[in-house]
């Protein structure tokens, strides 16, 4: 009886491997086609101008940069082993379904151990999980941190605005607001485009600290790769490059009161010489606006507040 | 797995003179086991019917762009809190633990009822209070806001200042008092008072799925208790535990929650695990296969799941170092789910398999967890998570192992049981046609959430850019049909109290083995007056 398992089991598996290579090339030309005005493709790496969702989307969005590239890769890798996984495991069910229903087999085995078996698949997925983990602990230390930041950018959260800063380019800061449906203009994104968009030179590694000032919020831009929280308290460091000049889009991606889903972010990346134009009216634009935004943030510092002047 | 033959002195001999208490004496002050697991699974039905509301009105509100009926999104944020905490505390876990928990695992072990009747009654009736207070915040000042995460400092008096935050808290602490006297009278329950002969290795799976969810229970409760009391009190008496100004940490806050939080997502599928072994081995009419890979497997993922936490706050600025131990523990537990998982279908394998309702809904079960447990291996690479936290993907996974598992293991109970706990059989047309629309409901709902999270689509949001709509639009007609379900199910539950057909004790026939097949159905008020003896 356990070799007749263990036949139907091989067999099985065979069959499995066989719709799982049929469906693979069916699907996979589709799940994995490319454009950044398509469906997005599944696989998510390929290089984008624009970051964000695309209509009926079902992967993840293009790619503006290394970290998002790496994330990408990796994701294919792992997204194509679950869904053999899955279709492995459906086709066994399926197989079972048909094949023992009680119309045809009317007398059931006793069987209920196999050693053999159980080893293989307490083994296959160790070996499986391995597979997985080893790009991906290279992952997660490629994406902790820049190794060789060009600049510094600080990124606070707060209810419901972002305010970027840039310490290396003159200190200036300013705060970037979503623009409201009826403000519009045609081309611009509901719900995505801000007015004060945080703009970054292209090919340039970027530093990131973010820090919270009210709640928690989430400096989430998907297209580079990047997500980090903005808590109060404690500076986070993260990075991202952007390989070509692009806009590319992301959200507040942390529940943070009544208007969380109305905190957008708008990366601009521009070449290099741009960015240094860009800059030196920055500078002059925000010197005014610069000063008393600070006073008033310093103001509205919950740090300086006792807890008792509360009530 | 202790079988038929196994059992000797059951109640055949046992004439029919229960003594029933009165209506208020027997609902009301009950300390009869399946009495207060009736009670629990009326409460959770009921729950269920709010729950599933307000996830209606969600989707109602996320089938365009734009806002369509909520006010804000206060309100928004206060519906999604109420309803994840609504679904995990007041229908899943009442459900299985409360519900088929009591009813069953005292049966099955060969015991006259639980170890502590009276703790038994008021584990049930914290659970009242706490569910008035928790639904009732959502009416109170602001509501609370916070998700079921609860995370200060959206949480604390400066963002929250009503009460309704406090009643949530209130709620939770009550709820989890709940479950922590539930827990102790499980665990003395199965070590005690099993019958003669029912050693631990031939206790059925879903006795030892409750006691390794009792375990759980007993040792993360305490630890969501302790965090939420510092909550109120940094809300209240001006500590801060979790206020920078005051040298506190948020992120202590989380690590503290999720030690609870992640434990509580085991908690509510194990006793599912439990039920559907039985329920393929019973349809297959085999034994199971590898019991005791079974129940260690159980064991092991309830292990392991207490040194996972820190998976839910990849992006919490948390070091590298710490994430690459958390990922690769993470990722360990899918070693002993994938042994569940082959175990179940090698159950069915060589059988001669009867697609009964609790059947179909077990297969489903099969199919569904495996698509959400291998969504979570790929969550659990920090790497990637990097981008799916909080998205819309976290979303369809959970749900993909909660809505789709977890509930479709409390269906198979249902109709597996019924029967047992009604004396009366359900009707097969309805529960098939219920099976079905549930069936494709959710996965129209939840898989499509999927392509939302890859894209970037962040979780509780009740608008969104116009690019997410058609998923969006799909997902919300999904939800129509798995609400429309709802009512067939209420409709079967009509036509089973009124006219369904009388049952034997043991109307599965040859698969079922374990003990409360051995009893009539219903089982008597006092099920063993003598204790069977299992060889």
């Amino acid at each position: 009886m356990r070799r007749v398992i263990g036949r139907w089991f091989g067999k099985a598996s065979g069959l499995a491997l066989a719709g799982l290579w049929g469906a693979l090339g069916l699907f996979g030309p589709a799940l994995a086609q490319e454009g950044a005005q398509g469906t997005g493709g599944i696989v998510g790496s390929e290089p984008t101008a624009l970051g964000a969702p695309v209509p009926w989307g079902i992967g993840l969005q293009g790619a503006g940069g290394p970290v998002k590239v790496a994330i990408g890769n990796f994701n294919s890798l792992v997204l194509w082993i679950i869904v053999a996984i899955t279709i492995f495991v459906l086709v066994l069910l399926s197989w079972c379904v048909w094949r023992y229903r009680a119309s045809v087999n009317k007398t059931p085995s006793r069987t209920s151990h196999n050693t053999l078996l159980e080893i293989a698949w307490t083994v296959v997925p160790v070996l499986i999980l391995v597979v997985i983990a080893i790009p991906s602990f290279r992952l997660i230390y490629y994406e902790d941190r820049a190794r060789d930041a060009d600049m510094t950018i600080n990124v606070q959260g707060r209810q419901w605005y972002w305010h970027y800063e840039y310490p290396d380019n003159g200190g200036f800061a300013f705060d970037s607001r979503p623009i409201p449906e009826e403000d519009l203009k045609p081309g611009q994104l509901r719900n995505l485009t801000v007015d004060e968009p945080l703009v970054i030179p292209v090919g340039a590694n970027i530093r990131i600290l973010t820090t919270g000032q009210d709640v928690i919020h989430s400096f989430f831009v998907p297209s580079l790769g990047v997500q980090k929280y903005t808590i109060p308290g404690r500076t986070l460091e993260t990075w991202f490059r952007a390989d070509r000049p692009g806009t590319f889009y992301g959200q507040c991606n942390q529940i943070c009161g009544t208007n969380h889903w109305f905190m957008p972010i708008e990366v601009r990346a521009v070449p290099k010489e741009e960015f240094q134009a860009w800059v030196e009216e920055a500078k002059k634009k925000y010197a005014q606006a610069g000063a008393p935004a600070v006073a008033e943030a310093a103001a509205a510092e919950p740090v300086l507040r006792l807890a008792a002047d509360r009530r | 797995m202790a079988t038929a033959t196994d059992a000797h002195g059951h109640s055949h001999g046992h004439d029919h003179h229960d003594h029933k208490p009165g209506f208020v004496a027997r609902w009301l002050f009950s300390t009869n086991h399946k009495d207060i697991g009736t009670l629990y699974l009326i409460f959770s039905a009921f729950a269920a019917c709010i729950g599933v509301g307000l996830s209606v009105l969600m989707r109602i509100e996320l089938q365009e762009p734009g806002m369509q009926i909520f006010a804000d999104g206060q309100m928004w944020n206060a519906f999604v809190t109420a309803h994840g905490v609504v679904m995990v505390f007041f229908v899943v876990m009442p459900a299985l633990i409360g519900g088929f928990g009591n009813w069953f695992v005292p049966i099955m072990i060969g015991a006259p009822d639980m170890a502590f009747p009276r703790l038994n009654n008021i584990s049930f009736w914290l659970l009242v209070p706490a569910f008035l207070l928790a639904v009732g915040s959502m009416f109170v000042g602001e509501g609370a806001g916070t998700g079921w995460t609860l995370y200060p400092p959206l949480a604390s008096i400066e963002f929250h200042p009503s009460m309704s935050m406090d009643m949530a808290l209130f709620a939770l602490h009550l709820a989890g008092a709940s479950s922590l006297l539930g827990a102790a009278n499980f665990i003395t329950t199965i070590f005690n008072m099993r019958a003669p002969g029912m050693t631990m290795h031939k206790m059925p799976l879903f006795a030892w799925a409750m006691l390794v969810t009792a375990f759980l229970l007993l040792l993360s409760v305490p630890v969501l208790a302790g965090a939420i009391t510092m909550l109120i009190t940094d809300r209240m008496f001006g500590t801060a535990f979790f206020k920078p100004e005051g040298g506190g940490d948020p992120v202590l806050f989380q690590h503290l929650f999720w030690f609870f939080g992640h434990p509580e997502v085991y908690i509510m599928i194990l006793p599912g695990f439990g039920i559907i072994s039985h329920v393929i081995s019973t349809f297959s009419r085999k034994p199971i296969f590898g019991y005791l890979g079974m129940a260690y497997a159980m064991v092991a993922i309830g292990v392991v799941g207490f040194v996972v936490w820190a998976h839910h706050m990849f992006t919490s600025g948390i070091d590298v170092d710490t994430r690459a131990y958390f990922m690769a523990a993470t990722m360990v537990i899918a070693v002993p789910t994938g042994i569940k998982i082959f175990s179940w279908i090698a159950t069915m394998w060589g059988g001669s398999i009867q697609f009964r309702v609790p059947m179909l809904f077990a297969t489903g079960f099969i199919a569904l967890f495996t698509v959400g447990g291998v969504t979570g291996v790929k969550l659990a690479n920090a790497g990637v998570d990097t981008i799916l936290h909080n998205t819309y993907f976290v979303v369809a996974h959970f749900h993909y192992v909660l809505s789709l598992g977890a509930v479709f293991s409390i269906f198979a109970g249902f109709y597996y049981w019924i029967g047992k706990m009604s004396g009366r059989q359900y009707p097969e047309f309805w529960g098939k046609v219920h099976f079905w629309m549930l069936f494709i409901g959710a996965n129209l709902i939840f898989f499509p959430q999927h392509f939302l999270g890859a894209q970037g689509m962040p979780r509780r949001y009740p608008d969104y850019p116009d690019a997410f709509w058609g998923w969006n639009f799909v997902s919300s007609i999904g939800a129509y049909i798995a609400a429309a379900s709802m009512l067939v199910f209420f409709y079967v539950c009509w036509r089973t109290f009124t006219s369904g057909e009388k049952l034997a004790g043991n109307y599965w026939g040859e698969g079922a083995t374990t003990l409360e097949w051995q009893v009539s159905s219903p089982p008597p008020f006092h099920t063993f007056e003598e204790l069977p003896r299992i060889r």
